[in-house]
């Protein structure tokens, strides 16, 4: 720190950052500003988790589509009614189904550690996970079928615990953990390069689960009608307390109702962007966060002077995943509804790396405002390539040619994040805010 | 009899996919490994490059089509196939001197050759949906069977059918070309000596006087021509799809990583491996266990495994394992 010097480049970035939300506002609408906004702000969170596991401690995560989709699910798991028709049908024997498999996988590893290597012990770890394997099977399939025979059209599946559904954001983060446990017990400590073909691997997993696994989420059913944390606008435009603040700010209530509704979900989610992005800032700061830098920086040193580099991944591992969960579950209560087929892994895990290595990896505030500029300009490239588009395609005679290039415009995206990756990449590899 | 069926089934539904399937992730593999053996870091824009090369591919048989020329019984692919390669090497030659080389030079970590090469796969990939769009596209034409089902029961009077369509049948015939070709290159040629040398030990090899900036120029071309291969075949025998070409990253990297990186024979190893272990595991035995078992311990359910939408869980779990167990894989591989 040095002192309370302002750096106005980066006063200048984000004001950069203001004026182009701003200018969507007054320019298209401000329906289409705030949804920037309000996904900007889970995007810089999300970039600020993964920010925490590459910039601070160097691990190479493709998973995040994972660990979104985790958050997700959890919003559904906390906030839906139960279904009481179908957990008398076979919730028990579920559970006792996935207890069953976790305790087969569990006594595989105990088996592995307790027994001498050799003959005995490959024997005797096959027969223990094959039996328990069909132990699991011959009670998971009936419970799953009995699940999802519940009507169907409507529900199919567990359902929820009823909670608030603010409680599944943190739930979410917890989640992420508890995978991200799993993952880093697994894959950390391998080489970089395997770290990453992992946890791609393991995003795939979850997702094609939660894709495919009625009983849990009714797959691509999808689960609509999530509960809200804030008012619905019909119920706002019944209200004539709030009809009459609307029209004494000159706004009609539909619109008055939608802006309120997404400014609330843009206020809360600047709440937890701020508590996280002020936690990050001290760990960055602290004993540990510099020893996590050296550690990145130096492996081979750190290790020597006596830090448990496996454990201290680990834990950054966990730590930045579980913020990524926590972004996935506020995503999904946006959204009000879960739908697994959508995650894509170039929307949610590369799209997340551009962010990073944009903004600037190893800064926070890079972070953020590297979600907040390419999430505008993945939302605004589509429409801006369009109006190109239809100025290049003008002089064309309207035919096959044409059409085709006016359709294509919507594939510009992926083309212009990745150009976008490899010049910052190339002439400004520390991103637009640089590590201090 | 019975005995009989069971094997003609298992060939049927297990051993010919797993062949043809086995074929196409083995030359995905092999361009896998090449890149990580001489430029060093696993290429994840590979999925991509072969739905490129496909692409190409594709607008030539197109316009083959269209002129009216073909070479039935086989796809008129195989002919638009050169093409298909040739523009898939420009592409990567291109790409390499804009992108990658400047990397190299620098000898940057291979962590961060890994994120160019994400944000080429961004490029490809939009590239391909800007061209030919995100949609299904079949290509296959020619004789679709080499072997009828129909037809072998009649020959056999067994009750139980055995059909080999011609995609498998070239996807075998085209495989074992390529790889002999491959390795002859790779064991005889003075160029391939030279990429195995720089492979081992890139001072040693630099020291005795071999060009880098050429082994580099050939492997790209290579691989060019195994992705573009791979694609087509895969695309013949299945179809084409951009996304999933992005997916086949997966497999593909589990084959080479199983196999062990960097490692030729074990990237074609790997292949089947994976292949064989993804159809085992996620087809229904019920066909088979009922011709073998006695009536009364016949299944009741479908008897498989896992279903087929958890494929990529079987070339994660052999990944894990492999890398827990036997890190550099099942054949020595390397690490950088």
């Amino acid at each position: 720190m040095t002192g309370m010097k302002v750096n106005w480049k980066n006063v200048a970035l984000f004001a950069l950052v203001a004026v182009l939300i701003i200018g969507t506002g007054f320019v298209q609408s401000w329906n289409t500003a705030l949804y920037i906004l309000n996904l900007g702000l889970i995007s810089a969170i999300m970039a600020i988790g993964v920010n925490l596991q590459w910039g601070y401690a160097g691990l190479f995560n493709v998973g995040i589509m994972g660990l979104v989709a985790i958050g997700g699910l959890a919003t559904v798991l906390t906030a839906m009614p139960p279904v009481k028709e179908a957990w008398a049908a076979g919730g028990l024997r579920m559970m006792l189904a996935l207890a069953t498999g976790a305790a087969t996988i569990g006594g595989g590893i105990l088996l592995y550690k307790r027994m001498r290597p050799g003959r005995r012990r490959t024997l005797a770890l096959m027969v223990w996970l094959v039996g328990g394997f069909f132990l699991y099977r011959s009670l998971f399939d009936p419970a799953a079928e009995a699940i999802e025979a519940v009507n169907p059209a409507s529900t199919g599946y567990l359902g929820g615990a009823a909670l608030p559904v603010l409680l599944a954001w943190p739930l979410g983060g917890l989640m992420a953990a508890g995978v991200a446990w799993l993952i880093g017990k697994t894959a950390l400590g391998l080489r970089s390069d395997y770290l990453a073909i992992a946890t791609l691997g393991i995003a795939e997993i979850i997702v094609a689960v939660m894709k495919n696994e009625d009983w849990l989420d009714r797959g691509v059913k999808n689960v609509v009608g999530i509960p809200r944390p804030l008012p619905y606008e019909v119920d706002l435009q019944r209200d004539p307390g709030f009809v009459e603040t609307a029209s004494s700010l000159g706004l009609d209530p539909v619109t008055a109702s939608t802006l309120y509704v997404k400014l609330g979900y843009g206020l809360m989610f600047t709440a937890v962007l701020v508590i996280v992005l002020v936690l990050a800032e001290l760990a960055l700061r602290s004993p540990w966060g510099r020893m996590m830098r050296a550690i990145r920086d130096n492996e081979v040193a750190a290790e020597a002077m006596g830090k448990d580099v496996v454990a201290r991944h680990l834990q950054v591992f966990i730590l930045g995943s579980a913020i990524v969960g926590m972004a996935g579950a506020m995503m999904t209560t946006l959204d009000g509804q879960l739908t697994p087929g959508t995650y894509q892994p170039l929307r949610y895990t590369f799209l997340i790396w551009v962010m990073v290595i944009v903004g600037g990896s190893g800064n926070n505030w890079g972070a953020i405002l590297g979600g907040f500029l390419i999430w505008f300009l993945w939302v605004q490239v589509e429409p801006l390539g369009k109006m190109l588009m239809d100025v290049i395609t003008a002089p064309l005679p309207d035919g096959a040619l044409k059409a085709h290039l006016l359709e294509s415009v919507a594939h510009m995206r992926l083309f212009t994040m990745g150009l976008i990756l490899l010049l910052v990449l190339r002439f400004s590899p520390r991103g637009l805010i640089p590590e201090k | 009899m019975d005995f009989l069926n069971a094997i003609v089934a298992i060939a049927n539904y297990v051993l010919i996919p797993g062949i043809a399937y086995g074929s196409q992730l083995a030359l995905g593999a092999l361009g896998v490994t090449m890149i990580y053996g001489i430029l060093r870091f696993s290429n994840f824009a590979h999925g991509d490059t072969m739905a490129f090369g496909t692409m190409v591919t594709i607008l030539f048989t197109w316009w083959f089509q269209s002129l009216g020329i073909s070479i039935a019984p086989l796809p008129t692919a195989l002919l638009a196939l050169p093409f298909g390669i040739v523009f898939t090497a420009l592409l990567l030659l291109g790409t390499d001197r804009a992108v990658y080389r400047f990397y190299r030079e620098k000898r940057a970590a291979p962590v961060i050759l890994v994120i160019v090469s994400m944000g080429v796969m961004f490029i490809m990939n939009g590239l391909v949906r800007f061209i030919i769009g995100p949609d299904e596209q079949r290509f296959a034409d020619g004789a679709r069977f080499l072997i009828r089902a129909r037809d072998f029961k009649q020959w056999t009077g067994l009750s139980e059918g055995l059909a080999i369509r011609t995609s498998q049948a070239i996807t075998v015939v085209t495989a074992v070309a390529v790889v002999a070709l491959l390795f002859w290159f790779l064991m005889r040629t003075r160029t391939g000596k030279s990429m195995r040398a720089y492979s081992d030990n890139e001072d040693l090899a630099l020291l005795s006087g071999i060009n880098p900036e050429r082994v580099v120029m050939y492997t790209w071309l290579i691989v060019a021509a195994l992705a573009t291969i791979a694609g087509v075949l895969y695309g013949l025998d299945k179809s084409f799809k951009p996304f999933t070409y992005f997916q086949l990253l997966l497999p593909i990297f589990a084959s080479a990583v199983v196999g062990g990186l960097g490692n030729p024979i074990g990237a074609i190893a790997g292949g089947f491996v994976v292949a064989f272990s993804e159809v085992t595991i996620t087809y229904a035995w019920k066909k088979v266990l009922v011709y073998l078992l006695p009536e009364s311990l016949e299944p009741s359910g479908l008897a498989q495994l896992l279903s087929t939408d958890y494929k990529f869980a079987v070339s994660f779990a052999l990944l894990i394992i492999v890398l827990l167990f036997k890190p550099t894989g099942l054949f020595k591989g390397k690490t950088v």
